[in-house]
């Protein structure tokens, strides 16, 4: 994508390690990368602008936008460092939150530990207080009940306050008195409400959002306000715009008051950097493949749209173990998440099974062939003995990497167990963990009722080049692109998002007892509310709206999104409700299901307005066949033995440029596997596409 | 795929990765299709894919310990009674007979053979709990299994692709919610059709014609590693025993361990006989749960197929609770079969010389509420009230573990997952007073045993409503510590007002009172007074324990800032 001659963006992702920088100058883009500081990322974020802008001769007066991703709220949850945060639920349901769903998320281990809840129980109050799920007062507010509660939050040195109250998804009023009648009380104490950070039902799902939400609220406060003077001391004058997990952006009000929904922002960056180019190449299904050092993350991509969800987990304690983290229901861009990246350790375990993952070697020790102390092998060993990397060119050429060390780990650790020599042992890891990214992206796609081998795998991160062909073949996909930047992919995936803000309410109808009136009225309110925030975020844009509802058969438990005209509902509407209920479904599970009532449980609208420039359209090129800058040694998994393949220097390859398989492609921080399953051209953006050979 | 390729050992096992992935995807399809709130919120279900000869190759990871054995056994029944070479494409088999599938009428079990170029290369299977199977209800008041509904030999549920229409109209008669049930019929046979065709596409991406090699590889492999962890326990025998609170009358269960050079066997010989209600176990069951047990702390790790289960055998003699003849009534098989682990962990401790958890409160209190016109005594003729059933799903404390408490309010030995509050009250006019945690529930102990809760349900309506407590156990015989530890407290149920219920029948709740339900805790590990006493200070101040425990099992005194008082601790514990 490319914007307006003269426009001038800058995205700014803030990592565990790094602070990534893209500066976009009109086509042209400039990228840096400095050390995150944690203690105050500010810091980092106003040198990392600093140098870029110096580096693209931009002075800061001249940036028209700055848009801002980052995992500081997640660390904050992951570390438990957030603000001592007390919260008030409804008399009879203090432990909510140690409850959860009382199940274990193992089988067989009865030594697990589950995650301890965010609020501790002497800091869990309640009041008496009850609303019935039809929103009546079953039980008024003891109003006394909650004003004694102050002097004793006050005691407690309480910086934040989660209030939870049963049913305030249908009736808020209580949860609003409660904060009225403490935030007159307790001056300087950030107040979350259940019914706004999530009014949704699942009383669990909800106050966990909420806890959430007022744990990381005084400290995300507090950095966007720090971040947002220091840009404008520096000249930076323009607009600063958050990015959120769910893949829209929104301003610093909202996000100061909303904190959770930046958890995933960065991940959230590479989902609509490939949507972008899912977009401009008119690649209506994708399959979106981001692999760097620690993890994989595998995202769904349909009409230009990454696949949305309304549930994540956060701080898992056994890693990538559904149910050993804290939920939170927030739009989020759905993505599997597995431990599988270059720094993933093999071992062969006592049954002599060959794993990989989920440890991860990192950047120290790091792979046996860093030589910064790693012993164990790790996938980038493996890919350097297949002949995958070279060697001397590794990360832009600023250290080389030493085969011998990789060959002689994968002997020790894995040869020698398993009766191999250190190639096959390095093509059994990358086979495994190809394998394993496969599996995930195959049980994830049924999960969401998805089919794989018609999309095209849109590949970025360190690591995913390296794969992509692999694990297309085994997923049965004919085609890949390689993007170009893509080293810091969330950066500049930030200057693609939209202006957008997801409102989702409960409430819960079987379509025969469909009440149009009330619904209208609920959908407008919830337009409003997400107009008013997306308005501010791009005034005078003009504002796309997309309204979905969460339906399922009477007795279901799992709903499914199915997509709404954007008008009034008629009482007559219900028939046409269930059509494109069935239709969906039907699409999804095969068939439809004859004679059973179906019900609505949400509804949801987004608005969302573009804050980018036009995009530009270069020409078809022509069809050049360039010779190769070198050869070397691949190894070929269906021959069992390596063969010479044609090197290609990716920054030497102009648009049009066709290469037969078996190749590799190198650039400064990875290099494209080009199997010889695949065939690979340079298109008109620049990006790589690998098609599959007849 | 070339065999001999130095690379065919990782294929194996890549192939194996690949069948556990076949039937994730088969569990998730019924998850995501199923209409019984079991199924779908709980996840009591299993799927599983297995060769021609009935063995068992892989099977998903789902809520439900209690069909590891019985769906692996389960379709060796099918092909006794429909041999392998008369299957067609397009067929589909089910049964619920409890004795033939997973326990009780509830479960159905379906199989479906999977043919590549017309020859038939594996069977898949998945069982599901349905919402109703007619009769006199979920509940454990059956005298025999005829009460308790419609059961359904092994039969055809569609032949070369035609439904059994039969079969369908049958099952619309005979159940309470007819579509719900038919709609989980359809949901079984679409899993396992998805089963089906992703095995034949990774049989041709992998060139294979019959997966007799990767078979014998994964079977093979997986004995052999648990050979290989039997090989490190000592051998003998060792004998525990338990008292639950059983229906009529307290029942016994005795179970002798055996480990040896061929594997483990556990013998049930000395527990009592079968009861004259719904809480007996058919063997498939006791099976399953003693499995299961043996295997949380023998190879854990090893994944279940025909090779890992095959070194662990039971026998339980015939006409006891635990080998439950026809025609027993069986519903509430749970409330006696989830408590085997706990039986096992009392061997392996024996046997092991420690390492393994304190019991906990073990079965699952699973009830069903249900009210309306006509269903609690002298409302038929009442129009303002809604006909409503729901089911609460509760757990109480799990056991204290050697070097950990055990969990509060967790599910154990089942893994299914509560249904949320404010679900149950959006669909009936049920109202949740409290669920919180059960102070001084969890056993005292070096380590504490799991609190359980205390759950008070009234309505909306002014109208009486009924409960089922077929599933409720630990009410006379609480869960016992381990090495010292004390007991977690018993559980009770009764009205708000002060009378308790007594005995597993169905109890009236009469207009305008409450039910109370106190759910019992797990046992404490190692004597109490060993406990920290910063870590008693801590339970005191989160409320989980009273001043008095305190003082009085663990030997801790605080003082008025709740700060632990160090002499009169000492004192107190008898160092002073």
């Amino acid at each position: 994508m490319s914007t307006q001659a003269g426009d001038v963006r800058v995205g700014v992702d803030i990592g565990g390690t790094f602070t990534d920088i893209a500066v976009q100058i009109g086509n042209r883009f400039v990228t840096t990368k400095v050390l995150t500081t944690p203690r105050a990322p500010e810091q980092a974020v106003m040198q990392g602008i600093a140098a870029a802008l110096a580096e693209a001769g931009v002075s800061p007066g001249d940036v028209d936008l700055v848009i801002h991703g980052t995992t500081l709220a997640t660390n904050a949850l992951i570390e438990r460092k957030g603000a001592r945060t007390a919260m008030i639920g409804t008399e009879g349901h203090r432990d909510t939150l140690e409850l959860g769903y009382e199940d274990r998320f193992s089988e067989y281990d009865v030594f697990i530990e589950k995650p301890a809840p965010l609020i501790p129980r002497d800091l869990r109050f309640t009041v008496p207080e009850r609303m019935s799920a039809r929103g009546e007062v079953l039980r008024p507010l003891d109003e006394a009940a909650v004003a004694a509660l102050a002097p004793e939050l006050e005691r407690h040195q309480v910086q934040s306050l989660a209030i939870g109250l049963l049913h305030a998804y249908v009736n808020p009023d209580h949860e609003r008195r409660v904060r009225d009648i403490l935030a007159k009380r307790l001056p300087g104490v950030s107040i979350s409400l259940s019914s706004e950070v999530c009014a949704e039902v699942r009383e669990y799902d909800r106050f966990s959002t909420t806890a959430c939400n007022a744990y990381v609220q005084p400290l995300m406060a507090g950095y966007l306000d720090r971040l947002s003077h220091q840009l404008r001391g520096t000249g930076l004058a323009c607009p600063l715009y958050l990015m959120l997990s769910g893949g829209g952006l929104a301003t610093l009000e909202t996000a100061m008051r909303f904190p959770i929904r930046l958890v995933e922002s960065g991940p959230a960056g590479g989902a609509i950097l490939a949507a972008g180019i899912a977009a401009e190449s008119n690649l209506p299904r994708v399959l979106s493949f981001d692999m760097g050092g620690t993890t994989a993350k595998i995202c769904l991509i349909d009409d230009f749209r990454p696949q949305a969800s309304r549930s994540f987990e956060i701080g898992r304690i056994y890693r990538f173990l559904k149910g050993s983290g804290l939920p939170v229901r927030i739009p989020v861009i759905e993505m599997v998440e597995i431990g599988a990246g270059g720094g993933s350790i093999a071992s062969v375990d006592a049954l002599k099974r060959l794993k990989v993952g989920p440890e991860s070697a990192g950047a120290e020790p790091g792979p046996a062939s860093y030589g910064r102390g790693g012993i164990a092998p790790t996938v980038t060993d493996a890919d350097l003995v297949l002949g995958r990397i070279d060697s001397r060119r590794f990360a832009g050429g600023s250290f080389s990497l030493d085969v011998e060390a990789a060959k002689s780990a994968l002997e020790r650790e894995v040869g020698e167990r398993l009766g191999l020599a250190a190639i096959h042992s390095a093509y059994g890891v990358s086979e495994m963990v190809d394998e394993n990214m496969a599996n995930a992206a195959r049980v994830h796609a049924i999960e969401r009722g998805k089919t794989l081998g018609d999309r095209t795998l849109i590949a970025f991160g360190g690591a995913a080049p390296l794969h992509a062909a692999r694990l297309a073949e085994k997923l049965g996909m004919d085609r890949i692109v390689i993007p170009t930047s893509a080293g810091v992919g969330s950066a500049v995936g930030f200057l693609r998002a939209p202006v957008a803000y997801e409102v989702v309410r409960s409430r819960f109808f079987r379509l025969a007892h469909f009440e149009a009136a009330t619904i209208n009225a609920m959908l407008r309110e919830m337009q409003d509310e997400a107009r008013a925030i997306v308005a501010t975020g791009a005034p005078g844009a003009a504002i796309d709206e997309h309204r979905h509802v969460e339906m399922r058969y009477v007795g279901q438990g799992h709903e499914i999104a199915v997509d709404l005209p954007l008008r009034d509902l008629t009482a007559d509407d219900a028939p046409f409700l269930r059509g494109l209920f069935e239709t969906r479904y039907a699409g999804i599970f095969g068939r439809a299901v004859p004679g059973v009532e179906v019900e609505i449980l949400a509804w949801s609208i987004t608005m969302s307005a573009s804050v980018g420039g036009t995009a530009v359209d270069p020409p078809m090129p022509a069809d050049s066949h360039p010779p190769a800058t070198d050869r070397r040694r691949l190894f070929d998994g269906l021959l069992g033995e390596y063969k010479e393949v044609a090197v290609h220097w990716r920054e030497t390859l102009a648009p049009g440029s066709r290469i037969a398989g078996p190749a590799i492609i190198a650039e400064a921080q990875t290099a494209t596997v080009v199997s010889a399953a695949f065939d690979a051209r340079i298109d008109r953006f620049g990006n790589i596409v690998l098609e599959r050979n007849s | 795929m070339t065999r001999n390729d130095p690379t065919a050992a990782i294929h194996m096992q890549i192939m194996w990765n690949r069948l556990i992935a076949v039937v994730e995807e088969q569990a998730q399809t019924l998850i995501h299709t199923a209409f019984s709130t079991a199924v779908r919120e709980a996840g009591d279900l299993s799927a599983g894919v297995f060769d021609p000869a009935g063995r068992m190759i892989a099977q998903a990871v789902t809520g439900t310990p209690g069909h590891v054995n019985s769906m692996a056994l389960s379709v060796g029944h099918f092909l006794r009674k429909y041999p392998a070479e008369t299957m067609k494409p397009g067929d589909v088999y089910l049964t619920n007979d409890p004795w033939l599938s997973t326990g009780h009428l509830y479960d159905f079990t379906v199989v479906t053979p999977a043919f590549k170029k017309g020859r038939l290369v594996a069977l898949f299977a998945s069982t599901a709990h349905v919402v109703d199977i007619g009769g006199i209800g979920f509940g454990a008041d059956g005298r025999s299994v005829f009460e308790e509904g419609l059961c359904i030999p092994i039969m055809p549920l569609a032949e070369a692709g035609t439904l059994n229409k039969h079969l369908f109209s049958i099952v619309e008669s005979n159940v309470r919610e007819p579509t719900q049930v038919k709609g989980d019929l359809h949901s079984l046979a679409a899993c396992n059709e998805t089963g089906c065709r992703r095995l034949v596409e990774m049989m041709d991406e992998f060139a294979l014609e019959t997966l007799a090699e990767i078979a014998q590889f994964v079977i093979g492999n997986s004995r052999e590693a648990m050979m290989l962890e039997i090989g490190k326990l000592p051998k003998g025998t060792w004998h525990h025993a338990m008292t639950v609170d059983g229906f009529e009358e307290p029942i016994e269960i005795r179970a002798a361990l055996t480990i040896s050079d061929d594997g483990i066997h556990v013998d049930y010989d000395g527990t009592s006989a079968h009861s004259g209600y719904g809480i007996n176990v058919p063997f498939c069951y006791t099976d399953a749960y003693t499995a299961f047990g043996v295997r949380c702390i023998v190879g854990p790790a090893i994944l279940n197929n025909a090779g890992s289960l095959a070194p662990v055998t039971v026998s339980a003699p015939e006409g006891s609770i635990l080998h439950a003849p026809r025609p027993s009534a069986v519903t509430a098989r749970h409330a006696v079969g989830q408590m085997l682990p706990d039986v096992m962990f009392g061997c392996l401790h024996r046997a092991m010389g420690g390492g393994t958890p304190a019991e906990g409160a073990a079965s699952l209190w699973g009830m069903p509420l249900f009210g309306g016109p006509g269903i609690a005594p002298g409302t038929q003729h009442r129009k303002d009230i809604s006909r409503f059933t729901v089911m609460g799903i509760m757990a109480g404390g799990t056991g204290a573990r050697p070097r950990q408490d055990g969990m509060s309010a967790t599910a154990f030995p089942s893994r299914v997952r509560c249904i949320p509050i404010e679900i149950t009250e959006t669909i009936s006019p049920v109202v949740v007073w409290r669920k919180e945690l059960r102070a001084d529930s969890g056993g005292a102990g070096r380590q504490r045993g799991g609190l359980g809760q205390t759950i008070e349900i009234g309505l909306t309506e002014d109208a009486p409503f009924i409960m089922s407590a077929g599933t409720m156990d630990r009410v006379l015989f609480p869960a016992r510590g381990r090495d010292g530890g004390k007991p977690g407290a018993a559980g009770s149920f009764g009205l708000s007002s002060g009378s308790l219920f007594k005995g597993k029948q169905k109890h009236t709740v009469p207009a305008g009172e409450r039910l109370l339900l106190e759910l019992p805790g797990g046992g404490g590990y190692g004597d109490p007074q060993q406990r920290e006493p910063s870590r008693v200070a801590d339970d005191v101040r989160l409320g989980l324990v009273s001043p008095d425990v305190a003082r009085q099992d663990y030997g801790v005194a605080l003082d008025a800032t709740g700060a632990v008082d160090e002499t009169a601790t000492e004192v107190l514990r008898g160092n002073g």
